[in-house]
């Protein structure tokens, strides 16, 4: 083999380990991704029943009814709408009455939010920034979250973990 | 005055590094020793000066004194000592001062070990260190001074983080950040070949060690961490795709492929583009890193501190060294010149391919990672990319490369016989084929590509024992010949063959903890017992105890196996007064490689206790590999050939030691 020809094969095959990389990159993104709602937003956009999404919120006071055998209940908010959450297992550390909660699931075919997964944060004063960015947005963020997590934000913020693989904040509860 | 020393030394060190970006540079072009040395001195006064702001710091942290901001915020004054001292880099501006040091450090390493480099290209090095050391102490000094008092001293700090009270944070980032930063020193070789137009022989006889060095610690860093977190969140994962997690592992991907690719330059004189282009992208993915968890753009527990200015700081500079580089990458890489040539069959054909998987599965690692900050930026859609993704991409990349492992290594530079080489891994095949058909008559009906996953695993294990006995002859030659061949053998061939061994082994521990995991979730009073993978756990009762920050609820669980009784097993769960947050201290009881682990939830109104309880089979492989991992890269570091033409082998031994 000569010189180019040696280097047209190490091309072609570069390209086609990218072409099958670049395939199944665009394959998983149409599958396995999944989107940030709000109740206001799941009312809006009239998402269907069997969609996987990731819902938002805060904690609706009063609303958390725990049933037999770990099975809970309870209502997300985000001041301009409400769904109910149903999920069986264990809720993280974090979860509370009044605080934001993400959770991931489906809606089923009655209008209940059926969560395979409830992420709550590590730190008690912290927000979930996905829940505070759309409160923000919707206008329904009360200067109180904002003074709680400032205070502890001054100047380097709550909780700075340090760098890497550690533990990731997603107490989350599967 | 500990904090004002602290501040001072770092301006100091600042400074100093100014100088050194600067001067050897003008001494390179003008010809001038005494202004390239210039970069030696400073190198060193730039590492002593730090260490001493670093050392301040430490120190403040000891005596716990809350008139500094940083330790008010982070610290407590009854946290155990250990604490202290690692709640220093526990936080944003500690910890970035720790990246400081550790860059600092390596810039001192090379200044004092590297008499044996051309002077022009020591001065280059230098100088390149320097421009990034410049760039971090500004970073430090505006945006993040550790050192900044409160106006009216607190009488007590707000304590660490409880996640971060482990002994986890006193191992975990030095050693991430001695990988991260490791790899500035093959940058700056890069860099400074470009400027120079040049490659030396020198170049990557002096790489090669340097990268080796950085990816044993990054390799061993990214373990620890996933251990922690694997006992310290409670619900026994390891790895979770998450975004800062994705950080650390992009630069070993690309570390990986770089400590490959160096190999055919040192050896062959090959491939001499593609590893500066390699050591380049390396270090612009650890600076990545460095951005993605400190500018708080990502949500996670290492990205809290959520300060635009920091985060638009990071990203200047990100912008400055990688455009800097790749630009002068574009303008200079074609004027190196060609090195030997391959066949596509031979030991360089086969790092080609390595490399082209390693980085394309980084590739799409950092799509995934990206690309929803992108479309978030974009569109305002707020999506997640999460463990699906990752499985769809990077698994399927990840067997072929996985396959080709074993057959590397038996590949003649040049020239090799792919049929030779598939012949002498019959062995090898054979026991992957054995292998999988054992577990798939043991577990029949259940998962299809677990037994093929391991039979792949034990393909790559044999592979790599198949290399060693053929190059000792064992079976062929008497004993103590092999034996002696053994010793023989380059240490370097045996740092191979136990990496890629490791490789095998942890990816029989994934396998089979993500296949035949047991799980139990329930409320437990206490009295009542469950049945997990054939153990007997019963809960005695529960005991709340005080700790020095903290109080905690311990549950007492007495395990049988069999009517057996094995052992008591104490999970807990601690209340930080402080901060009122609460942590899960799992219980773990080996069994041979497995696990059994026990984690707490919410006590129940009527006395029952939420119990989580796993039964991990083989979870310890997944760490035992990378550790074996790290011992080859550590074996090969020892390898005579790579201390050729070092005047004082001994001593550049010592000091990569002490840099562990």
């Amino acid at each position: 083999m000569t010189r180019k020809q040696r280097r047209l094969t190490m091309i072609g095959g570069a390209l086609a380990v990218l072409a099958v990389a670049a395939a199944l990159v665009l394959n998983a993104l149409r599958d396995s991704i999944v989107f940030f709602s709000t109740p206001t937003m799941v009312a809006e956009k009239h998402i269907g029943p069997g969609t996987r999404f990731r819902l938002g919120g805060l904690v609706q006071p009063g609303s958390l009814v725990r049933g037999d055998d770990l099975a809970v209940r309870f209502q997300v908010a985000d001041g301009g709408a409400k769904l109910p959450v149903a999920y069986k297992g264990l809720l993280p550390d974090l979860f509370r009455e009044g605080q934001g909660v993400v959770a991931e699931g489906a809606l089923d075919g009655s209008g209940v939010f059926r969560a395979d997964t409830v992420l709550a944060k590590h730190d008690e004063t912290y927000m979930p920034k996905d829940v505070a960015d759309a409160l923000k947005k919707q206008g329904h963020w009360k200067d109180d979250y904002g003074a709680k997590a400032g205070a502890d934000a001054k100047p380097s913020g709550g909780a700075v973990a340090s760098q890497g693989a550690a533990p990731s904040a997603e107490g989350a509860t599967r | 005055m500990i904090a004002e020393s602290g501040h001072y030394a770092l301006v100091l060190a600042l400074a100093l590094a100014l100088i050194q970006s600067t001067v050897p540079l003008v001494g390179a072009r003008l010809r001038d020793p005494a202004l390239m040395n210039v970069a030696r001195s400073a190198a060193v006064g730039q590492l002593l000066f730090v260490l001493m702001s670093f050392a301040a710091l430490v120190m403040l942290h000891i005596i716990s004194d809350f008139s500094v901001a940083n330790v008010f915020e982070n610290s407590h004054s009854l946290k155990p000592l250990i604490y202290k001292i690692t709640g220093v880099w526990g936080n944003h501006e500690g910890s970035m001062l720790l990246w400081v040091s550790i860059l600092a450090l390596f810039g001192g390493l090379v200044a004092l070990f590297g008499q044996n480099l051309p002077l022009s290209l020591r001065a280059h090095v230098l100088s390149v260190q320097a421009w990034i050391a410049s760039a971090f102490y500004l970073f430090i000094l505006i945006t993040s001074n550790p050192f900044t008092r409160i106006a009216n001293p607190p009488i007590e700090g707000r304590d660490l983080n409880p996640v971060l009270q482990d002994i986890g944070l006193a191992v975990h980032p030095p050693m991430l950040y001695l990988g991260y930063v490791g790899f500035s020193i093959s940058f700056s070789f890069a860099v400074a070949a470009l400027i120079e137009g040049r490659i030396d022989p020198a170049w990557a006889r002096w790489v090669r060690p340097w990268t080796l060095l950085a990816w044993t610690f990054l390799t061993l860093g990214i373990a620890m961490g996933s251990y922690w977190a694997y006992y310290e969140l409670g619900w026994g994962g390891w790895w979770f795709w998450d975004p800062v997690e994705n950080a650390s592992l992009m630069p070993w991907l690309a570390g990986t492929a770089l400590l490959h690719s160096a190999l055919v330059m040192e050896k062959r004189n090959a491939l001499k583009v593609w590893t500066i282009l390699l050591s380049i992208l390396t270090f612009s993915l650890s600076l990545l890193g460095t951005f993605l968890v400190r500018s708080g753009v990502l949500t996670s527990v290492h990205a809290f501190a959520t300060d635009p200015t920091r985060g638009v700081f990071i990203l200047v500079i990100l912008c400055l060294f990688i455009g800097g580089s790749l630009t002068l990458f574009a303008g200079r890489a074609s004027a190196l010149k060609q090195g030997g040539i391959f066949a596509p069959i031979s030991r360089e054909g086969a790092l080609v391919l390595n490399n082209l998987l390693l980085t394309t599965a980084c590739a799409t690692v950092f799509i995934g990672t990206l690309y929803p900050l992108a479309l978030e930026v974009l569109t305002g859609a707020k999506i997640s990319v999460g463990a699906p993704f990752f499985n769809l991409t990077f698994a399927p990349l990840f067997v072929p490369l996985l396959i080709a492992v074993p057959f590397g290594p038996m590949l003649a530079w040049k020239r090799g016989d792919l049929l030779g080489a598939a012949q002498r891994l019959l062995a090898a095949a054979g026991a992957g084929l054995a292998a999988i058909a054992l577990v798939w008559a043991w577990t029949r009906g259940g998962a299809v590509l677990a037994p093929l996953a391991i039979g792949l695993a034990v393909f790559v294990i044999g592979g790599a024992v198949t290399d060693l006995v053929e190059r000792i002859g064992l079976f062929s030659v008497p004993l103590a010949t092999a034996a002696r061949r053994a010793r023989g053998l380059p240490r370097s061939v045996w740092g191979s063959a136990f990496a890629h061994a490791g490789l095998g082994i942890a990816l029989i521990g994934i396998v089979c903890e993500t296949t035949w995991n047991t799980e139990h979730i329930g409320t437990m009073k206490a009295g009542d017992s469950v049945n997990v993978a054939g153990y007997e756990l019963k809960l005695e009762g529960l005991t709340p105890r005080p700790g020095p920050n903290y109080r905690e609820l311990a549950a007492s669980f007495s395990v049988s196996l069999d009517g057996e009784p094995l052992s008591v097993m104490t999970p807990s769960k601690r209340t930080f007064t402080t901060r009122g947050m609460s942590t899960t201290e799992a219980a773990l009881l080996r069994r041979g490689v497995s696990q059994l682990y026990i984690s707490l939830g919410d006590t129940t109104p009527d006395d029952a206790i939420v119990v989580r309880i796993y039964h991990k089979p083989m979870v310890l492989l997944i760490w035992f590999g990378p550790v074996l991992m790290a011992f080859g890269g550590l074996l090969s570091l020892s390898d005579r050939r790579l201390r050729v033409g070092a005047p004082r082998p001994a001593k550049a031994l010592r000091a990569m030691q002490a840099a562990e």
